[in-house]
C-alpha cells in the first residue's frame, strides 16, 4: 500500500488546466520533496492525488475507500486549523479517529501512538495545554503531531517547516527522514530549498502546472534550473552534512 | 464531562422536571400532585396533573434537548461559536407555516392543523436548503441558503401580520412567536417526540465527524469523514428536531446559543462530548425557564421566548466579554 501512482493525471480550475500530463511514482523509503514557485501546483498535485478535489487521469490514492484511505496516508493541511480550545493531547488524537470502530474507545495502541508523536515533536510537557492558546509554530507542531499519530504508512504534508523556528525546522525534517527510512514514504511541499536539498532523498519541481524536473537533489538544483523555475541564484556546495542551497540573489 | 458533573446535571433534570410538575396555578399540595398523577383518583386534579402539567414538563425536556444539541451540532459542523440551530431556516419557516394556520383559521378548527403546518414549512426549507447548497458545496453555501430562507421565512411571516383581518388575529400570531409551553396537551408531546427522537440519533451518531472537523474539511475529508453526508446528515438532524420544537413551542431563542458555549470548558471543548452535554444542558435550562415564567409572574402569563432571550442574551454578553479577555476569541 506505501505507493503513490499518478497516471496522465490533470486537475483543472475551470477552462484552464492547473496540473497537466503527471505522471510520477513514489514507493516506500522515499522522503519526497515537492519544490516550485508559489502557484505552481504544489498543493494542487497533493490535494489531487488524495481526492480531495476533481482530477482526470488515475491517482492510486483517490481510487480507495474513504476508510481505506485515511488509513493510508495522513494529510497535513497547509491551513493549520484548531477550531476549538482543546488539549494538545486531544488534538493529536484525533490522528486516531480512522483507526476507531465506531463508538469505540482508544486502545493501549493509540495512547501509544500518541505519546510517541507527542514525544516526537517535543511535546511532551504540552499535553494539558490549550492548544489554541499556543503560539502559531506550536500549534504547528501540535497539527504534525496529530499526522504522525495517524501511524500510515503513507505522510504527506504541505508546506510542514512553515513557522517553526530553526530547530524544529531541522528536528522536523530529522523526523520525516528517518520516518522514510522506517519505510514510510513521506512528500512534502516546501519552499525552503535548503531544507529540501538536505534531507530529501528525491526532489519533484513544478513549474506552470507540470514537472520540470524529478530525481536526486543534487541532480535537480541545478544552477540553470533554480534560474530558470525560481527566478533566483544561489550557492551550491557540499558539505559533510550534506548539500547545501543557499538563495543569494534574484535573476528578473 | 466527568461522571460527576453528568451526576450533577442528571440530578438536576429529574430535579426540575419533578417541580415543574407540582407547580401551577391549580394550587395542589405536593402529595395531593403526586396521588393524583400516579393513582388518578381525583378527577379534577390528575385532569391537572396528567393533561396539562405533564405534558408541559415533558415538552420542556424535549424543547431544550433539542435546541441544546441542535445548538452544538450546528457550531460543531461550522466551527464556530456563533453558530445556533435556526441559522438554517428551519425555525424561521416553521414559524411561517404556524403563523398561516393561525391566520387562515386552521389552528383553530383542528389541534393539530398548527404543529403540522409548522412542520411542513421546516421540511420546505429543508428541501429549498438542500437544493440551493448543492450536493458539492461547502459550509458556507449552507449558511448563505439558511439566511436567505430565514429571510425569505421572516418576510412572508410580516406580510401576513401585515394583512391580518383584525388586531386579534395579529396578537394571537405575535404571542404564539414568544414562544411558550403554556396549555399543550399530550398530543404535542406525541407529535414532536418522533421527530426530535430521530434528528437526535442522527446528529449523536456524528460525534466523531464532528471532532475530525475541528481540523479544518480539508484534514477531515482525508480522515475518512464524507463531507456531503455529513452535511444532509447536519441538515436533516437539526430541522427534524429544530422544526418539531418549533412546531410545539414557538419561537425559543438562545437556548441553542448559550447552552453549548457554557457547557463547552467543562467538556474539554470535544464536539462529539458537547453534543448530549448540550441536550442536557438545554433540557436544564428550559425547565427551569418555564419553572421561572409560572413563579415570577403567575397571572401575566409570562412568554417562555421572552425570559429565555431576556437571560440568554445578557449572559452571552458576559460569556463573550470573559472569553476576550482570557485571550482566546
Amino acid at each position: 500500500m506505501t505507493e503513490l501512482v499518478l497516471s496522465d493525471f490533470a486537475v483543472s480550475r475551470g477552462p484552464c488546466d492547473v496540473l497537466r500530463d503527471i505522471n510520477l511514482s513514489v514507493g516506500p523509503r522515499e522522503c519526497v520533496g515537492l519544490l516550485g514557485p508559489n502557484g505552481a501546483g504544489k498543493t494542487t498535485l497533493l490535494r489531487g492525488a488524495l481526492g480531495l478535489m476533481p482530477h482526470r487521469g488515475g491517482s492510486s490514492l483517490s481510487a480507495l475507500p474513504l476508510a481505506m484511505r485515511a488509513q493510508t496516508v495522513a494529510w497535513l493541511p497547509q491551513a493549520r486549523e484548531i477550531a476549538w480550545p482543546m488539549s494538545v493531547e486531544s488534538v493529536v488524537a484525533l490522528g486516531r479517529l480512522p483507526h476507531l470502530g465506531h463508538g469505540a474507545h482508544p486502545t493501549p495502541d493509540d495512547q501509544n501512538a500518541i505519546d510517541w508523536a507527542l514525544s516526537r515533536l517535543g511535546l511532551d510537557s504540552f499535553r494539558q495545554r490549550i492548544a489554541t492558546q499556543l503560539s502559531g509554530g506550536e500549534q504547528a507542531r501540535v497539527l504534525i503531531a496529530r499526522a504522525l499519530a495517524q501511524a500510515t504508512p503513507i505522510l504527506m504534508v504541505d508546506e510542514p517547516a512553515a513557522g517553526l523556528d530553526p530547530a524544529h525546522q531541522l528536528t522536523l525534517m530529522q523526523t520525516l527522514q528517518s520516518e522514510a527510512r522506517a519505510g514510510r514514504m513521506v512528500i512534502a511541499s516546501m519552499h525552503d530549498l535548503g531544507l529540501a536539498a538536505r534531507f530529501c532523498t528525491r526532489l519533484i519541481v513544478l513549474s506552470h502546472g507540470q514537472i520540470v524536473a524529478d530525481g536526486r537533489p543534487e541532480r535537480v538544483l541545478t544552477r540553470e534550473l533554480l534560474a530558470d523555475v525560481f527566478q533566483i541564484r544561489a550557492h551550491i556546495s557540499y558539505s559533510d552534512d550534506g548539500p547545501v542551497v543557499q538563495p543569494v540573489g534574484v535573476i528578473w | 464531562m466527568s461522571r460527576v458533573l453528568w451526576g450533577v446535571g442528571v440530578a438536576g433534570l429529574v430535579g426540575l422536571s419533578v417541580a415543574s410538575l407540582l407547580i401551577g396555578p391549580a394550587g395542589l399540595t405536593p402529595l395531593q400532585a403526586v396521588s393524583a398523577l400516579i393513582r388518578g383518583d381525583a378527577l379534577a386534579e390528575t385532569l391537572v396533573m396528567r393533561e396539562i402539567r405533564l405534558p408541559r414538563a415533558i415538552l420542556a425536556v424535549l424543547v431544550g434537548a433539542a435546541l441544546g444539541l441542535g445548538g452544538a451540532a450546528m457550531q460543531g459542523y461550522l466551527r464556530n461559536p456563533l453558530a445556533e440551530p435556526g441559522l438554517i431556516g428551519v425555525s424561521g419557516s416553521a414559524a411561517l407555516g404556524a403563523v398561516l394556520a393561525l391566520q387562515t383559521g386552521l389552528a383553530a378548527a383542528h389541534v393539530l392543523a398548527l404543529p403540522f403546518a409548522a412542520l411542513a414549512g421546516a421540511v420546505l426549507a429543508v428541501l429549498i436548503i438542500l437544493a440551493l447548497a448543492g450536493p458539492r458545496g461547502g459550509s458556507i453555501t449552507l449558511i448563505l441558503a439558511g439566511i436567505a430562507v430565514s429571510a425569505l421565512a421572516g418576510a412572508l411571516t410580516s406580510l401576513v401580520l401585515n394583512l391580518s383581518p383584525n388586531p386579534f388575529a395579529a396578537s394571537e400570531i405575535v404571542f404564539w412567536m414568544m414562544g411558550s409551553l403554556q396549555d399543550r396537551s399530550m398530543i404535542h408531546v406525541w407529535i414532536s417526540a418522533p421527530f426530535i427522537g430521530l434528528g437526535a440519533l442522527i446528529l449523536l451518531s456524528q460525534g466523531r465527524n464532528f471532532d475530525a472537523l475541528t481540523l479544518g474539511e480539508d484534514a477531515a475529508a482525508s480522515m475518512g469523514v464524507h463531507l456531503g453526508r455529513l452535511r444532509l446528515a447536519l441538515v436533516l438532524g437539526v430541522a427534524s428536531m429544530v422544526g418539531a420544537a418549533t412546531a410545539v413551542a414557538g419561537a425559543i431563542g438562545f437556548v441553542g446559543l448559550v447552552v453549548p458555549h457554557i457547557l463547552r470548558p467543562l467538556v474539554g471543548a470535544r464536539p462529539s462530548a458537547l453534543l448530549p452535554a448540550s441536550a442536557l444542558g438545554g433540557a436544564v435550562l428550559v425547565l427551569m425557564a418555564d419553572i421561572a415564567v409560572r413563579v415570577i409572574l403567575p397571572t401575566r402569563d409570562l412568554k417562555l421566548g421572552v425570559l429565555t432571550a431576556i437571560v440568554g442574551a445578557p449572559l452571552f454578553l458576559h460569556l463573550i466579554y470573559k472569553t476576550r479577555l482570557q485571550g482566546q476569541l
